[in-house]
Protein backbone atom coordinates (compact mmCIF):
# COMPACT_ATOMS: atom_id res chain seq x y z
CA UNK A 1 0.00 0.00 0.00
CA UNK A 2 1.28 3.42 -0.84
CA UNK A 3 0.16 4.87 2.50
CA UNK A 4 1.59 2.19 4.75
CA UNK A 5 4.08 3.80 7.09
CA UNK A 6 6.56 2.11 9.29
CA UNK A 7 9.39 4.57 9.17
CA UNK A 8 9.07 7.65 11.35
CA UNK A 9 11.19 9.85 9.08
CA UNK A 10 8.89 9.19 6.18
CA UNK A 11 5.89 10.20 8.26
CA UNK A 12 7.54 13.37 9.49
CA UNK A 13 8.77 14.39 6.06
CA UNK A 14 5.43 13.85 4.41
CA UNK A 15 3.53 15.65 7.14
CA UNK A 16 5.88 18.59 7.12
CA UNK A 17 5.64 19.00 3.39
CA UNK A 18 1.87 18.66 3.52
CA UNK A 19 1.35 21.08 6.34
CA UNK A 20 4.40 23.25 6.07
CA UNK A 21 4.35 23.63 9.87
CA UNK A 22 6.21 22.26 12.82
CA UNK A 23 5.46 19.14 14.79
CA UNK A 24 3.62 19.68 18.09
CA UNK A 25 3.56 16.00 19.04
CA UNK A 26 6.17 13.43 18.09
CA UNK A 27 6.07 9.80 19.15
CA UNK A 28 8.95 7.52 18.24
CA UNK A 29 9.11 3.75 18.80
CA UNK A 30 6.63 3.70 21.65
CA UNK A 31 6.40 0.40 23.53
CA UNK A 32 4.06 -0.38 26.39
CA UNK A 33 3.09 -3.72 27.93
CA UNK A 34 0.86 -4.69 30.83
CA UNK A 35 2.24 -8.04 31.94
CA UNK A 36 2.07 -10.34 28.92
CA UNK A 37 -0.24 -7.98 27.07
CA UNK A 38 1.89 -6.03 24.61
CA UNK A 39 -0.28 -3.02 23.85
CA UNK A 40 2.08 -0.77 21.90
CA UNK A 41 4.84 -2.34 19.82
CA UNK A 42 6.83 0.53 18.36
CA UNK A 43 4.14 3.08 17.59
CA UNK A 44 5.19 6.21 15.69
CA UNK A 45 3.22 9.37 15.12
CA UNK A 46 3.61 13.07 14.39
CA UNK A 47 0.96 15.75 14.83
CA UNK A 48 1.63 18.97 12.96
CA UNK A 49 0.68 22.46 14.12
CA UNK A 50 -2.97 23.26 13.33
CA UNK A 51 -3.66 19.72 12.12
CA UNK A 52 -6.58 17.42 12.94
CA UNK A 53 -5.19 13.91 13.19
CA UNK A 54 -7.42 10.92 13.89
CA UNK A 55 -6.02 7.69 15.33
CA UNK A 56 -8.40 4.79 14.80
CA UNK A 57 -8.21 1.35 16.26
CA UNK A 58 -10.33 -1.44 17.68
CA UNK A 59 -11.32 -1.46 21.33
CA UNK A 60 -8.34 -2.54 23.40
CA UNK A 61 -5.87 -1.71 20.64
CA UNK A 62 -3.97 0.74 22.86
CA UNK A 63 -5.37 4.08 21.64
CA UNK A 64 -6.18 5.33 25.14
CA UNK A 65 -2.84 4.09 26.49
CA UNK A 66 -1.06 5.98 23.72
CA UNK A 67 -2.94 9.22 24.37
CA UNK A 68 -2.31 8.90 28.13
CA UNK A 69 1.42 8.57 27.42
CA UNK A 70 1.22 12.04 25.86
CA UNK A 71 0.26 13.68 29.16
CA UNK A 72 2.37 11.50 31.42
CA UNK A 73 -0.55 9.54 32.88
CA UNK A 74 1.01 6.31 31.62
CA UNK A 75 4.76 5.74 31.54
CA UNK A 76 5.92 3.94 28.39
CA UNK A 77 8.33 1.00 28.60
CA UNK A 78 10.49 2.60 25.92
CA UNK A 79 10.38 5.17 23.15
CA UNK A 80 10.24 8.95 23.08
CA UNK A 81 7.21 11.18 23.44
CA UNK A 82 7.70 14.86 22.65
CA UNK A 83 4.92 17.38 23.14
CA UNK A 84 5.52 21.00 22.12
CA UNK A 85 9.20 20.17 21.84
CA UNK A 86 9.53 18.75 25.35
CA UNK A 87 10.30 15.13 26.13
CA UNK A 88 7.50 14.13 28.52
CA UNK A 89 9.36 11.40 30.36
CA UNK A 90 12.34 13.57 31.27
CA UNK A 91 10.29 16.41 32.81
CA UNK A 92 10.07 16.90 36.56
CA UNK A 93 6.62 17.29 38.13
CA UNK A 94 6.61 21.10 38.02
CA UNK A 95 7.58 21.29 34.35
CA UNK A 96 5.19 18.49 33.49
CA UNK A 97 2.31 20.39 35.15
CA UNK A 98 3.33 23.53 33.27
CA UNK A 99 3.33 21.66 29.97
CA UNK A 100 -0.03 20.06 30.80
CA UNK A 101 -1.60 23.53 30.93
CA UNK A 102 -0.92 23.75 27.17
CA UNK A 103 -2.62 20.42 26.56
CA UNK A 104 -6.39 20.05 26.69
CA UNK A 105 -7.59 16.52 27.39
CA UNK A 106 -11.20 15.51 26.80
CA UNK A 107 -11.78 12.22 28.58
CA UNK A 108 -13.98 9.47 27.21
CA UNK A 109 -16.59 9.75 29.96
CA UNK A 110 -16.20 13.54 30.37
CA UNK A 111 -14.62 13.04 33.86
CA UNK A 112 -16.45 15.97 35.45
CA UNK A 113 -15.95 16.15 39.23
CA UNK A 114 -19.21 14.83 40.69
CA UNK A 115 -18.99 16.73 43.96
CA UNK A 116 -18.52 20.13 42.31
CA UNK A 117 -20.84 22.42 40.38
CA UNK A 118 -20.17 23.20 36.73
CA UNK A 119 -18.64 26.52 37.81
CA UNK A 120 -16.30 24.79 40.31
CA UNK A 121 -15.38 22.21 37.67
CA UNK A 122 -14.24 25.00 35.37
CA UNK A 123 -12.47 26.91 38.13
CA UNK A 124 -10.55 23.84 39.27
CA UNK A 125 -7.83 23.81 36.53
CA UNK A 126 -7.20 27.54 37.14
CA UNK A 127 -6.00 26.93 40.73
CA UNK A 128 -2.56 25.76 39.65
CA UNK A 129 -2.06 27.93 36.58
CA UNK A 130 -2.56 31.45 37.88
CA UNK A 131 0.73 32.60 36.34
CA UNK A 132 -0.39 31.56 32.88
CA UNK A 133 -3.76 33.27 33.23
CA UNK A 134 -2.42 36.34 35.03
CA UNK A 135 -3.86 37.54 38.31
CA UNK A 136 -7.51 36.57 38.18
CA UNK A 137 -9.45 38.00 41.09
CA UNK A 138 -12.83 37.19 39.60
CA UNK A 139 -12.94 33.94 37.66
CA UNK A 140 -16.57 34.32 36.61
CA UNK A 141 -15.91 36.09 33.25
CA UNK A 142 -13.48 33.32 32.23
CA UNK A 143 -15.89 30.58 33.27
CA UNK A 144 -18.78 32.32 31.51
CA UNK A 145 -16.75 32.76 28.30
CA UNK A 146 -15.72 29.09 28.28
CA UNK A 147 -19.30 27.98 28.85
CA UNK A 148 -20.63 30.37 26.21
CA UNK A 149 -18.22 28.80 23.73
CA UNK A 150 -20.02 25.50 24.18
CA UNK A 151 -23.48 27.06 24.50
CA UNK A 152 -24.04 26.15 28.16
CA UNK A 153 -23.67 29.41 30.10
CA UNK A 154 -26.98 28.71 31.87
CA UNK A 155 -25.66 25.53 33.52
CA UNK A 156 -23.06 27.30 35.65
CA UNK A 157 -24.60 26.44 39.01
CA UNK A 158 -25.85 22.96 38.15
CA UNK A 159 -24.25 19.74 39.36
CA UNK A 160 -22.88 17.30 36.74
CA UNK A 161 -25.57 14.77 37.67
CA UNK A 162 -28.20 17.25 36.41
CA UNK A 163 -26.66 17.34 32.91
CA UNK A 164 -27.29 15.02 29.95
CA UNK A 165 -24.42 13.02 28.40
CA UNK A 166 -23.97 15.53 25.58
CA UNK A 167 -24.03 18.48 27.98
CA UNK A 168 -21.43 16.81 30.19
CA UNK A 169 -19.17 16.33 27.19
CA UNK A 170 -19.56 20.03 26.27
CA UNK A 171 -18.86 21.19 29.82
CA UNK A 172 -15.78 18.95 29.87
CA UNK A 173 -14.71 20.59 26.63
CA UNK A 174 -15.23 24.03 28.19
CA UNK A 175 -13.10 22.93 31.16
CA UNK A 176 -10.22 21.98 28.88
CA UNK A 177 -10.52 25.28 26.97
CA UNK A 178 -10.34 27.48 30.04
CA UNK A 179 -6.53 27.26 30.10
CA UNK A 180 -6.38 28.09 26.36
CA UNK A 181 -4.42 24.97 25.33
CA UNK A 182 -2.29 24.73 22.21
CA UNK A 183 -2.98 21.03 21.68
CA UNK A 184 -6.29 19.23 22.17
CA UNK A 185 -6.43 15.51 22.85
CA UNK A 186 -9.83 13.87 22.44
CA UNK A 187 -10.32 10.34 23.77
CA UNK A 188 -13.39 8.89 22.04
CA UNK A 189 -15.24 12.24 21.98
CA UNK A 190 -18.47 10.77 20.60
CA UNK A 191 -18.63 7.46 22.43
CA UNK A 192 -21.91 6.81 24.22
CA UNK A 193 -23.69 9.69 22.48
CA UNK A 194 -26.60 9.54 20.05
CA UNK A 195 -25.87 10.46 16.38
CA UNK A 196 -27.33 13.98 16.66
CA UNK A 197 -25.38 14.85 19.80
CA UNK A 198 -22.26 13.28 18.26
CA UNK A 199 -22.65 15.63 15.28
CA UNK A 200 -23.00 18.61 17.63
CA UNK A 201 -19.82 17.62 19.48
CA UNK A 202 -17.91 17.20 16.21
CA UNK A 203 -19.11 20.63 15.03
CA UNK A 204 -18.03 22.09 18.35
CA UNK A 205 -14.58 20.52 18.00
CA UNK A 206 -14.22 22.05 14.54
CA UNK A 207 -15.35 25.50 15.65
CA UNK A 208 -12.95 25.38 18.62
CA UNK A 209 -10.09 24.52 16.32
CA UNK A 210 -10.97 27.45 14.06
CA UNK A 211 -11.39 29.89 16.95
CA UNK A 212 -8.30 28.95 18.98
CA UNK A 213 -6.09 27.53 16.21
CA UNK A 214 -5.37 24.38 18.23
CA UNK A 215 -3.85 21.18 16.92
CA UNK A 216 -6.07 18.19 17.62
CA UNK A 217 -5.40 14.50 18.13
CA UNK A 218 -8.61 12.52 18.11
CA UNK A 219 -8.79 8.92 19.26
CA UNK A 220 -11.89 7.18 18.02
CA UNK A 221 -13.42 4.08 16.51
CA UNK A 222 -16.31 6.13 15.10
CA UNK A 223 -15.81 6.13 11.33
CA UNK A 224 -18.30 8.98 10.79
CA UNK A 225 -16.47 11.15 13.29
CA UNK A 226 -13.16 10.36 11.57
CA UNK A 227 -14.59 11.17 8.13
CA UNK A 228 -15.90 14.57 9.17
CA UNK A 229 -13.04 15.80 11.30
CA UNK A 230 -9.82 14.19 10.08
CA UNK A 231 -7.26 15.77 7.82
CA UNK A 232 -5.07 12.73 8.22
CA UNK A 233 -5.64 9.32 9.80
CA UNK A 234 -3.54 6.63 11.40
CA UNK A 235 -4.82 3.12 11.90
CA UNK A 236 -3.47 1.52 15.06
CA UNK A 237 -3.35 -2.24 14.62
CA UNK A 238 -1.35 -4.72 16.72
CA UNK A 239 0.31 -1.84 18.56
CA UNK A 240 1.82 -0.21 15.49
CA UNK A 241 0.74 2.50 13.06
CA UNK A 242 -0.42 -0.01 10.48
CA UNK A 243 -1.67 2.46 7.88
CA UNK A 244 -1.71 6.19 7.38
CA UNK A 245 -3.36 8.54 4.94
CA UNK A 246 -6.41 10.68 4.35
CA UNK A 247 -9.90 9.29 4.97
CA UNK A 248 -10.56 8.76 1.26
CA UNK A 249 -7.22 6.99 0.76
CA UNK A 250 -7.79 4.61 3.62
CA UNK A 251 -11.45 3.96 2.89
CA UNK A 252 -10.53 2.75 -0.61
CA UNK A 253 -7.89 0.37 0.62
CA UNK A 254 -8.09 -3.29 -0.30
CA UNK A 255 -6.00 -4.39 2.68
CA UNK A 256 -8.35 -6.56 4.77
CA UNK A 257 -7.19 -5.08 8.09
CA UNK A 258 -7.79 -1.53 6.85
CA UNK A 259 -10.99 -2.42 5.04
CA UNK A 260 -12.40 -3.92 8.27
CA UNK A 261 -12.63 -0.43 9.78
CA UNK A 262 -14.68 1.02 6.94
CA UNK A 263 -17.05 -1.88 6.25
CA UNK A 264 -20.62 -0.93 7.13
CA UNK B 1 -2.44 -29.91 46.43
CA UNK B 2 -5.03 -27.47 45.06
CA UNK B 3 -5.96 -26.32 48.57
CA UNK B 4 -2.30 -25.80 49.48
CA UNK B 5 -1.66 -23.66 46.41
CA UNK B 6 -4.84 -21.63 47.09
CA UNK B 7 -3.71 -21.09 50.67
CA UNK B 8 -0.22 -20.13 49.50
CA UNK B 9 -1.72 -17.69 46.97
CA UNK B 10 -3.94 -16.19 49.68
CA UNK B 11 -1.02 -15.70 52.07
CA UNK B 12 1.06 -14.19 49.28
CA UNK B 13 -1.74 -11.78 48.34
CA UNK B 14 -2.15 -10.82 52.01
CA UNK B 15 1.50 -9.86 52.32
CA UNK B 16 1.43 -8.00 48.98
CA UNK B 17 -1.58 -6.05 50.27
CA UNK B 18 0.24 -5.20 53.51
CA UNK B 19 3.29 -4.10 51.48
CA UNK B 20 1.20 -1.91 49.19
CA UNK B 21 -0.65 -0.36 52.13
CA UNK B 22 2.68 0.39 53.86
CA UNK B 23 3.97 1.96 50.64
CA UNK B 24 0.81 4.07 50.45
CA UNK B 25 1.29 5.18 54.08
CA UNK B 26 4.94 6.03 53.35
CA UNK B 27 3.83 8.20 50.43
CA UNK B 28 1.41 9.99 52.77
CA UNK B 29 4.23 10.85 55.22
CA UNK B 30 6.47 11.89 52.34
CA UNK B 31 3.94 14.30 50.85
CA UNK B 32 2.00 15.56 53.88
CA UNK B 33 4.48 18.30 54.77
CA UNK B 34 5.28 19.35 51.20
CA UNK B 35 3.48 22.43 49.82
CA UNK B 36 1.03 23.23 48.30
CA UNK B 37 -1.36 22.57 51.18
CA UNK B 38 -5.02 22.04 50.49
CA UNK B 39 -6.43 23.72 53.63
CA UNK B 40 -9.81 24.53 52.13
CA UNK B 41 -10.40 20.92 51.10
CA UNK B 42 -9.12 19.70 54.50
CA UNK B 43 -11.67 21.88 56.30
CA UNK B 44 -14.41 20.69 53.97
CA UNK B 45 -13.50 17.05 54.65
CA UNK B 46 -13.36 17.66 58.43
CA UNK B 47 -16.82 19.18 58.29
CA UNK B 48 -18.18 16.38 56.09
CA UNK B 49 -16.77 13.59 58.24
CA UNK B 50 -17.63 15.13 61.59
CA UNK B 51 -21.04 16.35 60.63
CA UNK B 52 -22.13 13.23 58.79
CA UNK B 53 -21.08 10.90 61.61
CA UNK B 54 -22.53 12.97 64.45
CA UNK B 55 -26.06 11.51 64.54
CA UNK B 56 -24.78 7.95 64.27
CA UNK B 57 -22.26 8.49 67.07
CA UNK B 58 -24.91 10.19 69.23
CA UNK B 59 -27.44 7.37 68.88
CA UNK B 60 -24.88 4.58 69.29
CA UNK B 61 -23.14 6.24 72.24
CA UNK B 62 -26.40 6.87 74.06
CA UNK B 63 -27.60 3.29 73.58
CA UNK B 64 -24.22 1.81 74.62
CA UNK B 65 -24.28 3.82 77.88
CA UNK B 66 -27.87 2.85 78.52
CA UNK B 67 -27.42 -0.85 77.81
CA UNK B 68 -24.12 -1.18 79.65
CA UNK B 69 -25.69 0.27 82.80
CA UNK B 70 -28.89 -1.77 82.53
CA UNK B 71 -26.94 -5.01 82.00
CA UNK B 72 -24.42 -4.40 84.79
CA UNK B 73 -26.90 -3.18 87.39
CA UNK B 74 -28.38 -6.55 88.53
CA UNK B 75 -24.92 -8.09 89.02
CA UNK B 76 -23.60 -5.08 90.93
CA UNK B 77 -26.74 -5.07 93.13
CA UNK B 78 -26.18 -8.77 93.83
CA UNK B 79 -22.68 -8.01 95.14
CA UNK B 80 -23.80 -4.80 96.92
CA UNK B 81 -21.54 -2.75 94.68
CA UNK B 82 -24.06 -0.64 92.80
CA UNK B 83 -22.37 2.53 94.05
CA UNK B 84 -19.40 1.53 91.88
CA UNK B 85 -21.53 1.82 88.75
CA UNK B 86 -20.31 5.31 87.66
CA UNK B 87 -16.67 4.27 88.17
CA UNK B 88 -17.06 1.02 86.26
CA UNK B 89 -19.05 2.49 83.36
CA UNK B 90 -16.90 5.63 83.20
CA UNK B 91 -13.59 3.78 83.02
CA UNK B 92 -14.80 1.10 80.61
CA UNK B 93 -16.35 3.67 78.26
CA UNK B 94 -13.44 6.12 78.26
CA UNK B 95 -10.68 3.52 78.07
CA UNK B 96 -12.10 0.96 75.68
CA UNK B 97 -15.74 0.86 74.65
CA UNK B 98 -16.06 4.49 73.52
CA UNK B 99 -12.99 4.64 71.26
CA UNK B 100 -13.49 1.16 69.77
CA UNK B 101 -17.23 1.44 69.11
CA UNK B 102 -16.96 4.97 67.69
CA UNK B 103 -14.04 3.90 65.50
CA UNK B 104 -15.94 0.85 64.24
CA UNK B 105 -18.96 2.99 63.38
CA UNK B 106 -16.71 5.44 61.56
CA UNK B 107 -14.97 2.58 59.76
CA UNK B 108 -18.37 1.52 58.42
CA UNK B 109 -19.51 5.04 57.69
CA UNK B 110 -16.36 6.87 56.60
CA UNK B 111 -13.98 4.20 55.23
CA UNK B 112 -16.68 2.79 52.95
CA UNK B 113 -17.66 6.31 51.87
CA UNK B 114 -14.09 7.25 51.01
CA UNK B 115 -13.50 3.90 49.28
CA UNK B 116 -16.62 4.28 47.14
CA UNK B 117 -16.03 7.96 46.35
CA UNK B 118 -12.39 7.62 45.32
CA UNK B 119 -13.11 4.31 43.56
CA UNK B 120 -15.81 5.96 41.51
CA UNK B 121 -13.49 8.89 40.75
CA UNK B 122 -10.80 6.45 39.58
CA UNK B 123 -13.18 4.48 37.36
CA UNK B 124 -14.67 7.61 35.75
CA UNK B 125 -11.18 9.07 35.15
CA UNK B 126 -11.80 12.05 37.47
CA UNK B 127 -8.48 11.36 39.22
CA UNK B 128 -6.70 11.36 35.84
CA UNK B 129 -8.48 14.60 34.91
CA UNK B 130 -7.29 16.15 38.16
CA UNK B 131 -3.70 15.12 37.44
CA UNK B 132 -3.85 16.47 33.88
CA UNK B 133 -5.15 19.80 35.22
CA UNK B 134 -1.95 20.18 37.26
CA UNK B 135 -3.36 19.26 40.68
CA UNK B 136 -1.70 16.44 42.58
CA UNK B 137 -4.67 14.11 43.26
CA UNK B 138 -2.81 12.36 46.08
CA UNK B 139 -2.50 15.67 47.92
CA UNK B 140 -5.98 16.92 47.11
CA UNK B 141 -7.91 13.70 47.68
CA UNK B 142 -5.84 11.38 49.87
CA UNK B 143 -3.90 13.60 52.25
CA UNK B 144 -6.90 15.79 53.05
CA UNK B 145 -9.08 12.77 53.82
CA UNK B 146 -6.51 10.97 55.97
CA UNK B 147 -5.80 14.19 57.88
CA UNK B 148 -9.51 14.81 58.34
CA UNK B 149 -10.21 11.34 59.77
CA UNK B 150 -7.12 11.55 62.00
CA UNK B 151 -8.22 14.91 63.42
CA UNK B 152 -11.95 14.25 63.63
CA UNK B 153 -12.03 10.78 65.17
CA UNK B 154 -10.66 11.82 68.61
CA UNK B 155 -13.28 14.60 68.71
CA UNK B 156 -16.02 12.15 67.81
CA UNK B 157 -14.71 9.68 70.42
CA UNK B 158 -14.78 12.31 73.20
CA UNK B 159 -18.26 13.37 72.12
CA UNK B 160 -19.41 9.73 71.96
CA UNK B 161 -17.98 9.07 75.45
CA UNK B 162 -19.92 12.02 76.89
CA UNK B 163 -23.16 10.90 75.25
CA UNK B 164 -22.64 7.32 76.51
CA UNK B 165 -22.02 8.61 80.04
CA UNK B 166 -25.17 10.68 79.78
CA UNK B 167 -27.13 7.54 78.79
CA UNK B 168 -25.68 5.70 81.76
CA UNK B 169 -26.43 8.63 84.10
CA UNK B 170 -30.02 8.65 82.87
CA UNK B 171 -30.51 4.99 83.87
CA UNK B 172 -28.90 5.59 87.25
CA UNK B 173 -31.07 8.67 87.74
CA UNK B 174 -34.29 6.83 86.89
CA UNK B 175 -33.54 3.48 88.56
CA UNK B 176 -31.12 4.34 91.32
CA UNK B 177 -32.20 7.82 92.19
CA UNK B 178 -28.68 9.19 91.63
CA UNK B 179 -28.52 12.83 90.57
CA UNK B 180 -26.70 13.73 87.32
CA UNK B 181 -24.26 15.92 89.26
CA UNK B 182 -23.35 13.13 91.69
CA UNK B 183 -23.01 10.64 88.83
CA UNK B 184 -20.66 12.84 86.79
CA UNK B 185 -18.67 13.91 89.88
CA UNK B 186 -18.08 10.23 90.70
CA UNK B 187 -17.12 9.44 87.09
CA UNK B 188 -14.60 12.28 86.84
CA UNK B 189 -13.15 11.40 90.26
CA UNK B 190 -12.62 7.84 89.10
CA UNK B 191 -10.95 8.83 85.84
CA UNK B 192 -7.28 9.61 85.83
CA UNK B 193 -4.78 11.06 83.37
CA UNK B 194 -3.64 7.53 82.49
CA UNK B 195 -7.19 6.65 81.40
CA UNK B 196 -7.71 9.64 79.14
CA UNK B 197 -4.34 10.03 77.41
CA UNK B 198 -3.86 6.50 75.98
CA UNK B 199 -7.49 6.47 74.81
CA UNK B 200 -7.10 9.81 73.03
CA UNK B 201 -3.77 8.84 71.43
CA UNK B 202 -5.32 5.54 70.35
CA UNK B 203 -8.18 7.47 68.69
CA UNK B 204 -5.73 9.40 66.50
CA UNK B 205 -4.30 6.10 65.25
CA UNK B 206 -7.82 4.73 64.68
CA UNK B 207 -8.67 7.81 62.61
CA UNK B 208 -5.46 7.51 60.62
CA UNK B 209 -6.12 3.81 59.91
CA UNK B 210 -9.70 4.48 58.77
CA UNK B 211 -8.63 7.25 56.39
CA UNK B 212 -5.61 5.34 55.14
CA UNK B 213 -7.48 2.14 54.31
CA UNK B 214 -10.46 3.96 52.77
CA UNK B 215 -8.20 6.04 50.55
CA UNK B 216 -5.94 3.12 49.64
CA UNK B 217 -8.84 0.91 48.57
CA UNK B 218 -10.56 3.68 46.61
CA UNK B 219 -7.46 5.20 45.02
CA UNK B 220 -6.34 1.88 43.54
CA UNK B 221 -9.82 0.64 42.70
CA UNK B 222 -9.95 -1.45 39.51
CA UNK B 223 -12.34 -3.44 37.35
CA UNK B 224 -14.96 -0.80 36.60
CA UNK B 225 -18.09 -0.16 38.63
CA UNK B 226 -17.91 -3.59 40.27
CA UNK B 227 -14.53 -2.53 41.62
CA UNK B 228 -16.13 0.46 43.37
CA UNK B 229 -18.36 -1.86 45.41
CA UNK B 230 -15.41 -4.11 46.19
CA UNK B 231 -13.35 -1.07 47.27
CA UNK B 232 -16.09 0.14 49.63
CA UNK B 233 -16.66 -3.31 51.07
CA UNK B 234 -13.03 -4.29 51.58
CA UNK B 235 -12.26 -0.86 53.02
CA UNK B 236 -14.69 -1.53 55.89
CA UNK B 237 -13.41 -5.07 56.52
CA UNK B 238 -9.74 -4.09 56.37
CA UNK B 239 -10.21 -0.94 58.47
CA UNK B 240 -12.17 -2.84 61.14
CA UNK B 241 -9.49 -5.54 61.38
CA UNK B 242 -6.77 -2.92 61.55
CA UNK B 243 -8.62 -1.14 64.38
CA UNK B 244 -8.52 -4.28 66.53
CA UNK B 245 -4.83 -4.78 65.79
CA UNK B 246 -4.11 -1.15 66.76
CA UNK B 247 -6.27 -1.53 69.86
CA UNK B 248 -4.35 -4.63 70.93
CA UNK B 249 -1.00 -2.87 70.42
CA UNK B 250 -2.23 0.26 72.25
CA UNK B 251 -3.51 -1.72 75.24
CA UNK B 252 -0.30 -3.77 75.31
CA UNK B 253 1.88 -0.63 75.33
CA UNK B 254 -0.24 1.22 77.92
CA UNK B 255 -0.15 -1.90 80.13
CA UNK B 256 3.65 -1.75 80.11
CA UNK B 257 3.48 1.88 81.28
CA UNK B 258 1.01 1.00 84.06
CA UNK B 259 3.35 -1.68 85.34
CA UNK B 260 6.34 0.68 85.47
Amino acid sequence: MSFNMTDQDQITNRSESAQGGKAVIEIKDLYKSFGDNHVLNGFNMTLMEGENLVVMGKSGSGKSVMIKCLVGLVKPDSGTVKVLGKEINSLDQQNLDELRSDIGFLFQGSALYDSMTVRENLEFPMRRHKEKLGVVADTEPLVREALENVGLAHTMDLMPVELSGGMKRRVALARTLILKPKVMLYDEPTSGLDPITSKEIIELMRSIQKKYGTSSLIITHDVDCARVISERMILLVDGINYAEGTYSQLSQSTDPKVDAFFKK
Amino acid sequence: MGETSTLFKGVKEFFIEIGDLSHFAARFFKEVLKPPFEFKELLRQCYQMGNRSLILVTVTGFIIGLVLTLQSRPTLIQFGAVSWMPNMVGISIVREIGPVITALICAGRIASGIGAELGSMRVTEQIDAMEVSGTNPFKYLVITRIMATTLMLPILVIYGDLVALYGSALVENLKGDVSFQLYFNTVFDALSFSDLVPATIKSFFFGFAIGLVGCYKGYYSKKGTAGVGVAANTAVVMASLLLFVIDFIAVFISDIFYEL
